[in-house]
């Protein structure tokens, strides 16, 4: 690991004039970061450890109904909040699929944001990637590339993200709060991330020293809860990154949708909102027929990148799954394994 | 540089002058403290080896950087044990075959206890897989570790509910 310098701002303040300057990077928990650095990907010449700042570690609701969570809360904390898993199940069940106990309850929701791609060429200082190295080439095309991208992707980049956590984000609108030199900014997760285009290299719209100092969930999003699934399929059954993955949330009303939420996971560069399925998913009974048409319309665009036209056909029977899963109502209990396609409830048809 | 923190560890505070801040918590307790019960598998977060307490709960020590843990109360595979007495989670695991080789099995036990402490899974043991998959085992003890927790677990609780009693 590259040497660096290592500070401990006390104010955000001073976290972002320290973070402004080239070569630092921010330091949260450190679990992707410090894997990063240990491989040689990331090379900071200073870190600023945000952990200790004041204020950021907390869960509150606002005023009009939302919620606020420090960027500093930890995926474990957050995840087990008793009242937060009943206001937003979905993103506690995509927390809790995400990587092992160790590390949920190590690593932050902030950090979550940030972690970067888990492409093997982008991990592999010895190859070309895009990311990595801008301008280098792309050793994922014509590579190993069966995880790789099915949507949103180009010719300089086919990686994905690979969060959970900022799949029902987006599906449920969430913001992220930023501060900067420019001061205190608003961004819907959504729009935080960026598809790769000519500058795969960016994976994020913010800028040197931004810092995410919380994550808003709106009230409307508490609509939902009820009809909320996080759906995620892997390679082994636990402690591994998504294939596909998709949030949906359902507003059901005597067996009628009324409104309906739905993101997918892994299959692009950043968490993908599937409007078109969701504008399909108003005013339709709930029923198989209306969940299939809505998984065409969300891969009607989906290309493959390389060997994964199976992930087209996958991601199409996962959103059917979650869609069906989340009309039957969301569990009392966080199942056994999070998210996973082998915990169905019986009577659930394989598709 | 040296940079000072204070850490606790098995019960006792250190002072803990660091040369450099690139030493994370696992070459910390290997390395400098001499504490080489926890291992050092992977070094990458993915295997489990290197778990230990911090502030009661389980995390990766590789991923953790010292520097960035001043002030923290840490507990090891060497702190877990009373006198000769073993801790409840090592007598269970010795009784229900939990290990064969030994070298996850430090990592095993300190998630465990993490585990039982987290009190999420219950007596359920697909919870407890679950729970326990950030801990890999190559020569493939998980039968013996999942009934191990399980007992742990039923052992702990049955000793506090009498404690309260």
């Amino acid at each position: 690991m590259k040497a660096f310098d290592y500070a401990r701002p006390k104010s955000v303040a001073e976290a972002i004039a320290a973070a402004s300057e080239n070569g630092s990077a921010y330091l949260a928990a450190g679990t992707n970061l410090l894997d990063l650095m240990k491989g040689g990907i990331a090379t900071p010449s200073r870190l600023v450890d945000v952990r200790h700042l004041q204020g950021l570690d907390r869960i509150e609701e606002r005023p009009d109904g939302s919620l606020r969570i420090g960027a500093m809360v930890g995926n474990a904390d957050l995840a087990h909040d008793a009242d937060f898993a009943r206001a937003y199940p979905a993103v506690a069940e995509a927390l809790l699929s995400g990587a092992s106990a160790q590390l949920r309850n190590a690593a932050t929701i902030g950090g979550n944001l940030m972690q970067r791609t888990r492409c093997g060429y982008f991990y592999d200082t010895a190859g070309r990637c895009n990311k990595r190295a801008p301008g280098s080439g792309c050793d994922a095309k014509g590579g190993d590339n069966r995880l790789h991208a099915i949507l949103g992707f180009s010719d300089a980049c086919i990686a994905t993200h690979p969060s959970d956590f900022c799949v029902p984000l987006v599906a449920f609108e969430a913001v992220a709060e930023i501060e900067g030199r420019s001061g205190r900014r608003e961004i819907a997760v959504e729009k935080l991330h960026r598809l790769p285009g000519t500058a795969p290299e960016r994976d994020t719209e913010l800028e040197p020293g931004d810092l995410i100092v919380s994550i808003h969930l709106p009230a409307a999003a508490r609509s939902f809860s009820a009809h909320s699934r996080y759906l995620k399929v892997r390679e082994r059954t636990s402690y591994a990154f998504a294939v596909v993955s998709a949030a949906a949330g359902l507003i059901i009303d005597g067996g009628m949708i009324k409104q309906a939420r739905l993101a997918l996971g892994g299959v692009a560069a950043k968490p993908w909102r599937a409007r078109e399925a969701e504008a399909l998913l108003s005013d339709v009974r709930a029923e198989p027929a209306a969940f299939r048409r809505a998984a065409d319309a969300a891969l009607a665009d989906a290309k493959p990148s390389g060997d994964n036209a199976f992930k087209i056909v996958l991601a199409k029977r996962i959103i059917v799954r979650a869609l069906t899963l989340a009309a039957a109502g969301t569990p009392e209990r966080a199942p056994a394994l999070p998210a996973s396609p082998f915990s169905s409830p019986a009577g659930v048809l394989h598709v | 540089m040296n940079l000072m923190i204070k850490l606790t560890i098995n019960g006792e505070p250190r002072d803990i002058v660091l040369d450099d801040p690139r030493v994370t918590l696992l070459d910390l307790l290997r390395e400098r403290l001499h504490l080489t019960g926890t291992k050092k598998g992977c070094d990458r977060g993915q295997c489990g080896a290197c778990t230990i307490l911090v502030d009661g709960k389980r995390i990766n020590s590789c991923l953790a950087l010292a520097i960035s843990h001043d002030g923290a109360d840490i507990l090891t595979i060497e702190g877990v044990a009373t006198g000769d007495h073993l801790h409840p989670v090592q007598d269970a695991f010795i009784a229900h075959d939990g290990l064969q080789c030994g070298f996850c099995t430090p990592g095993q036990i300190m998630s465990a206890i993490g585990l039982i402490a987290e009190g999420q899974a219950g007596s359920d043991p697909e919870r407890i897989r679950e729970a326990m998959s950030g801990n890999l085992c190559r020569c493939g003890a998980y039968a013996g570790i999942t009934e191990a927790v399980l007992e742990a677990q039923k052992h702990l609780t049955t000793t506090k509910t009498e404690r309260a009693a």
